[in-house]
C-alpha cells in the first residue's frame, strides 16, 4: 500500500515537472550549474573507481582463463566487454547514486524544512519544477559523458596493470581490446546510463521535496534517496539488459 | 483587502479552523495573534495558498482566489510577498541575488535594474554593505531585513508575516516590526502578520484578530484590546507579570 502511495506521488510529481517554466532562461542557467555540481564534482571518484577496477577485473579474468583451450586475446576481450556492458554504466551509476543521490535528497530537503521552498511556491513559481527538471537533465547529459570517461579510464587500468604486472603481454592487450569492437555496445552502455540518470535524479528528488518535519528527516529523505535509486538502478538494469541484448 | 468567508480545516477529521470570516484590510497592518496551537499558521497557509481550505472562500480585492488553479493564481501570487519565520532565504544565493530573484523569474528587466531595484529595497530594510554576504553570513536580524527586502522587490500588493520578531532581542523585534508596518503605510500595503508577542500588538496592530482554538474569537484594535471583557483574550493578553503590573 504504501509503495503504491509512492509510486502515484512519484509520477504526480513527474507530471508537475513538465509544467511550463515560468522563464526558461533561468533553467537553462540552472542546468549548467547543476552538471558542474553533480557532475564535474563526481569526475575525480569516477577516475580513481574506474582505473582500479579495470586494474582488478584483467587481474581476476587474467587468473581464471589460463586454459590451454581459450585463446589468447581472451583476456583483453573479457576485460573491455565487462567494462563496457556492466561495470562502467552499472557499477558508476551505483556509485553516483550514492554521491549524487544523496546530495540531491539533502538539498532539497534542507530547502523544504526551511521553508524555501514554501517561498518559491509563494512567489508563484514551480519548485518542484524548478528544482528537479534542471537536475534531472543534467545528470542526463552530464552522466553518459562520466561514463564514457569511466570506460576509457577501466580499459586504461588493465593495460597498466598489463604493463606493470605482465599478467597479459601488452601487445596480446591491445590486440584483444580491439578484436571484433561494436559500437553498439557503447551506446547500450549510453542508453542504460541515461535512464540510470534519470532513476537518481528524480527519485532522489522526490525524497528530497516530501520531506517533512525536521533536519533529522532530512538525513532519513537522503538514506532513502540512495537505497531507492540503487535498487531501481538493478531492477531497470535487469529489464533493459533484457531489452537490449537479445 | 482580503476577505476570507467561513473557512474551515480539519486534520484527520481534526478540526483546526472553525468557520473564519474576517477581513485584512488595506495598507493597514492585520495581526493575527492567539496561543499555540490556535491555528494562525494553518490560516495563514490556507491564505496564501500552501495549504487548501476545506470550505469556504478566500478572495483577493474582488478575486476569488479558493476557486482558482494553479495557473489563474499567478497572477495573484506576483503580488504577493511572504516573510517566513526562518527567513528562507536561498542559501545557495548572496543576500543581493536572493532580492534580485523574484525580479529575475517574474520580469524582464535588465541586470543593471535589477540591481538597482534590489539596492534600494536593501536600503529600504536599513541594510548597507550586505549586498555580497552569503545567508549563512548574516545574523538573525538581519535575514529578516533581507527576506523583507525580498517580499517587497516585487512591489507587492500584500504582504504576509509569520511571527517577524521571533528569536530577536527587543529593540531589534520592535525594529522589525516597525519596519513592516513603515512598509505597510508607505506602499499601500495589505499586510497579514502572525505573531503572540504582546510588543507587537501594541506597537503595530492596526488591526488585531484574536484566534481562539481555531474560532474567530474577537476583534479589534491595539487601543481596545486592553479594555475588553473578554475573558480569553485577557487571559492571553495579562499572561505575563509585565502586563499585569502596567495593568494596574
Ligand atoms: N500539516 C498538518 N497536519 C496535521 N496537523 C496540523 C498540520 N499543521 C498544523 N496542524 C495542527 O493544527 C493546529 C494549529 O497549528 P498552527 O501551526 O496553526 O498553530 P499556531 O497557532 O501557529 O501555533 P504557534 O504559535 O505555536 O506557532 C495544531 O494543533 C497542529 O498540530
Ligand atoms: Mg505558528
Amino acid at each position: 500500500m504504501k509503495l503504491l502511495y509512492h509510486i502515484g506521488r512519484y509520477f504526480i510529481l513527474m507530471g508537475i515537472l513538465l509544467r511550463r517554466p515560468e522563464k526558461a532562461s533561468m533553467y537553462r542557467r540552472k542546468i549548467v550549474v547543476e552538471m558542474d555540481l553533480l557532475g564535474l564534482e563526481s569526475l575525480g571518484i569516477v577516475a580513481i573507481i574506474s582505473v582500479f577496477m579495470g586494474a582488478v577485473v584483467t587481474i581476476q579474468t587474467a587468473f581464471n582463463t589460463d586454459h590451454p583451450l581459450l585463446p589468447i586475446y581472451a583476456v583483453g576481450f573479457a576485460t573491455r566487454q565487462a567494462i563496457i556492458l556492466e561495470f562502467s554504466p552499472t557499477i558508476i551509476s551505483l556509485i553516483l547514486a550514492g554521491k549524487v543521490g544523496s546530495r540531491i535528497a539533502s538539498e532539497i530537503g534542507t530547502m523544504r524544512v526551511t521553508e524555501q521552498i514554501d517561498a518559491l511556491e509563494i512567489m508563484g513559481v514551480n519548485a518542484a519544477g524548478y528544482l528537479i527538471l534542471p537536475k534531472i537533465i543534467a545528470s542526463m547529459i552530464i552522466n553518459p559523458a562520466l561514463v564514457v570517461i569511466s570506460i576509457f579510464l577501466g580499459i586504461f587500468g588493465g593495460w597498466m596493470v598489463s604493463a606493470a604486472t605482465g599478467v597479459v603481454s601488452l601487445h596480446n592487450y591491445i590486440y584483444s581490446i580491439l578484436f571484433e569492437f561494436s559500437s553498439y555496445d557503447v551506446m547500450y552502455a549510453i542508453i542504460k546510463t541515461v535512464v540510470f540518470a534519470f532513476i537518481i535524479a528524480s527519485v532522489s528528488g522526490y525524497f528530497g521535496f516530501y520531506t517533512r518535519g525536521s533536519a533529522l528527516e532530512v538525513g532519513n529523505a537522503s538514506t532513502k534517496a540512495v537505497v531507492f535509486s540503487s535498487i531501481y538502478i538493478i531492477l531497470f538494469n535487469l529489464i533493459l539488459t533484457q531489452l537490449l541484448l537479445i | 483587502m482580503i476577505r476570507v468567508e467561513n473557512v474551515w480545516k480539519s486534520f484527520d477529521e481534526q478540526p483546526v479552523l472553525k468557520d473564519i470570516s474576517l477581513t485584512f484590510e488595506r495598507g493597514k497592518t492585520n495581526l493575527i495573534i492567539g496561543k499555540s496551537g490556535s491555528g494562525k499558521n494553518v490560516l495563514m497557509k490556507c491564505l496564501v495558498g500552501l495549504l487548501e481550505a476545506d470550505r469556504g472562500r478566500i478572495v483577493y480585492g474582488d478575486l476569488d482566489f479558493s476557486a482558482m488553479g494553479y495557473r489563474q493564481r499567478r497572477v495573484i501570487r506576483k503580488e504577493l510577498g511572504m516573510l517566513f519565520q526562518g527567513a528562507a532565504l536561498f542559501d545557495s544565493m548572496s543576500v543581493t541575488d536572493n532580492v534580485m530573484f523574484p525580479l529575475s523569474m517574474f520580469t524582464t528587466m535588465s541586470r543593471k535594474e535589477k540591481e538597482m531595484r534590489a539596492a534600494f529595497c536593501l536600503e529600504r530594510v536599513n541594510l548597507h554593505g550586505a549586498d555580497h554576504l552569503q545567508p549563512s553570513e548574516l545574523s538573525g536580524g538581519m535575514k529578516k531585513r533581507v527576506a523583507i527586502a525580498r517580499a517587497i522587490s516585487i512591489s507587492p500588493k500584500y504582504l504576509f508575516c509569520d511571527e517577524p520578531n521571533s528569536g530577536l532581542d527587543p529593540p531589534t523585534a520592535i525594529l522589525i516590526d516597525k519596519l513592516i508596518s513603515e512598509i505597510t503605510e508607505e506602499f499601500n500595503i495589505t499586510t497579514v502578520v502572525n505573531t503572540h508577542d504582546m510588543n507587537s500588538v501594541m506597537e503595530i496592530g492596526d488591526k488585531v484578530v484574536y484566534i481562539y482554538l481555531g474560532e474567530l474569537w474577537w476583534v479589534g484594535s491595539r487601543h481596545e484590546i486592553l479594555h475588553t471583557g473578554n475573558k480569553e483574550l485577557n487571559d492571553f493578553v495579562y499572561a505575563t507579570e509585565l502586563m499585569r503590573t502596567l495593568k494596574k
